[in-house]
């Protein structure tokens, strides 16, 4: 197969600028639904009551939805009663939304396998049910959690590939649209499976990595 | 009142071709779960073979499926197999094929960790007792194995119809599709009809995977190992 190396370069820009949209809403995903799953899983362990059973329903909704449907309700849906978001910030939203029950959903496993004498000795000794949580459970927690926390982290990663279907200029949009442009098939499909090999082969390597450096923190571990 | 626009999901022959959209998903997501059960189990026994080579050409199928997203497979399928080819394939040909080499993947590392995870000493013990190699596979390997596998295997299966929702992407008339033809067609007479039909089905999809995540949380308490 020869491959027109010209157009290659030409088209590279257009990739790279994708890249930066998958990265920032990356990032943005990632993180904000980390800190949406930890305020959420700790609601969740203190029992607080109202919020819990609200937040065990949103942990199921968003996990049993697909995030294109989500996109696309946020996206066409929600301007018909007055609500206009633009293509970004609903890909954003939807990002946390599907990201935030998933990372609750890992902090929880967490803190549930924290062994309840750690909790009991940590109660005895004095500690408020802030230091507990604080000095025993979430460190604990946390390490336990690293491996799925991780596999979140690259969910997410991937799942921006679906924002193009609201017009965002992602991956797949550039992609597409160069095989609809010019034809030149092989060569934007190409890109395509390369930017995201640059994109999710480091975060997964250092992923492991991470998780290799958290096990001492486990009790007994 | 008359225009809140939810009448639009029960005019005409709309809910029940909303239905058969969904259809159309849940086909694909089974066929594909039915195919990939059985290469992944195949794989998943060979990944315990010893030989080397094998186990690192299995593992770089395992982690291609990780790291490439699924929609990239399937725009990566459907743009260069038929050109290639030189045949037609259909969308709905590229989704079974994606989905099932997808799940293939999956199974096989879900049926490998079940094999892995088993103590040796069941089988030295069944062995011990008298047991047959039959009978040691029948009561003592096999069902250790099912519920090890089941709630991984069930959750994989709710992934997979939630992730059949891309195949719009690629031209299949599936429930997504639907719902866009619906709007359309109504864009005067019901203005409103997105904000309906697409909250509808955001339902739809919940009502099918929900029941399987319980099984799944279900099994998995059950059979805590």
């Amino acid at each position: 197969m020869n491959l027109d190396w010209k157009f290659i370069g030409e088209s590279l820009p257009l990739y790279m600028d994708a890249m930066w949209l998958t990265i920032e809403l990356a990032l943005i995903a990632i993180s904000l639904s980390m800190i949406l799953g930890l305020l959420f899983s700790l609601v969740l362990f203190y029992r607080i009551k109202g919020l819990r059973s609200i937040i065990l329903g949103y942990v199921e909704v968003s996990r049993n939805t697909p995030l294109l449907v989500q996109l696309f309700f946020l996206y066409y849906g929600l301007p018909k009663i007055g609500l206009h978001l633009s293509e970004f910030n609903c890909a954003a939203i939807g990002l946390v939304f599907l990201g935030g029950g998933y990372m609750t959903e890992a902090f929880r496993s967490g803190i549930d396998a924290v062994s309840t004498a750690q909790i009991e000795s940590g109660l005895s000794i004095g500690l408020s049910k802030v230091q507990l949580a604080r000095y025993v459970i979430l460190p604990q927690a946390f390490a336990i959690s690293v491996p799925s926390l991780g596999a979140n982290a690259i969910f997410l990663l991937k799942e921006t590939s679906i924002v193009g279907a609201i017009a965002l200029m992602d991956l797949m949009n550039v992609a597409k649209d160069l095989i609809g442009m010019h034809y030149k098939t092989a060569e934007s499909l190409l890109l395509l499976v390369l930017a995201y090999l640059v994109l999710v082969l480091p975060l997964s390597l250092l992923l492991s990595w991470i998780e290799r450096k958290v096990r001492h923190a486990e009790f007994g571990g | 009142m008359r225009n809140s626009g939810v009448e639009v999901l029960f005019e005409g022959s709309n809910f029940a071709r909303l239905l058969g959209g969904l259809l159309v998903t849940i086909e694909i997501a089974f066929i594909s779960i039915i195919i990939g059960t059985i290469l992944g189990v195949v794989m998943g026994l060979l990944r315990t073979v010893r030989s080397r080579s094998l186990r690192i050409v299995l593992r770089l199928y395992l982690e291609a499926f990780r790291i490439i997203p699924i929609l990239v497979w399937l725009y990566v399928v459907h743009f260069s197999f038929s050109p290639l080819l030189h045949i037609e394939i259909s969308g709905e040909t590229t989704a079974i094929l994606v989905f099932s080499l997808w799940g293939a993947a999956e199974i096989g590392d879900i049926v490998r960790g079940a094999l892995e995870s088993m103590p040796k000493h069941q089988s030295e013990s069944a062995k011990a007792l008298g047991l047959s190699s039959a009978q040691l596979y029948r009561y003592v390997l096999i069902p250790q194995a099912v519920r090890r596998m089941l709630p991984g295997a069930i959750n994989l299966a709710t992934r997979m119809v939630k992730t059949t929702s891309l195949v719009v992407l690629i031209g299949v008339i599936d429930v997504v599709k639907i719902g866009q033809q619906i709007i359309e067609l109504g864009v005067i007479k019901a203005p409103n009809a997105s904000f309906w039909v697409y909250g509808f089905i955001f339902i739809l999809y919940f009502l099918v995977c929900y029941p399987l995540s319980l099984l799944s949380r279900k099994y998995e308490r059950r059979w805590q190992v």
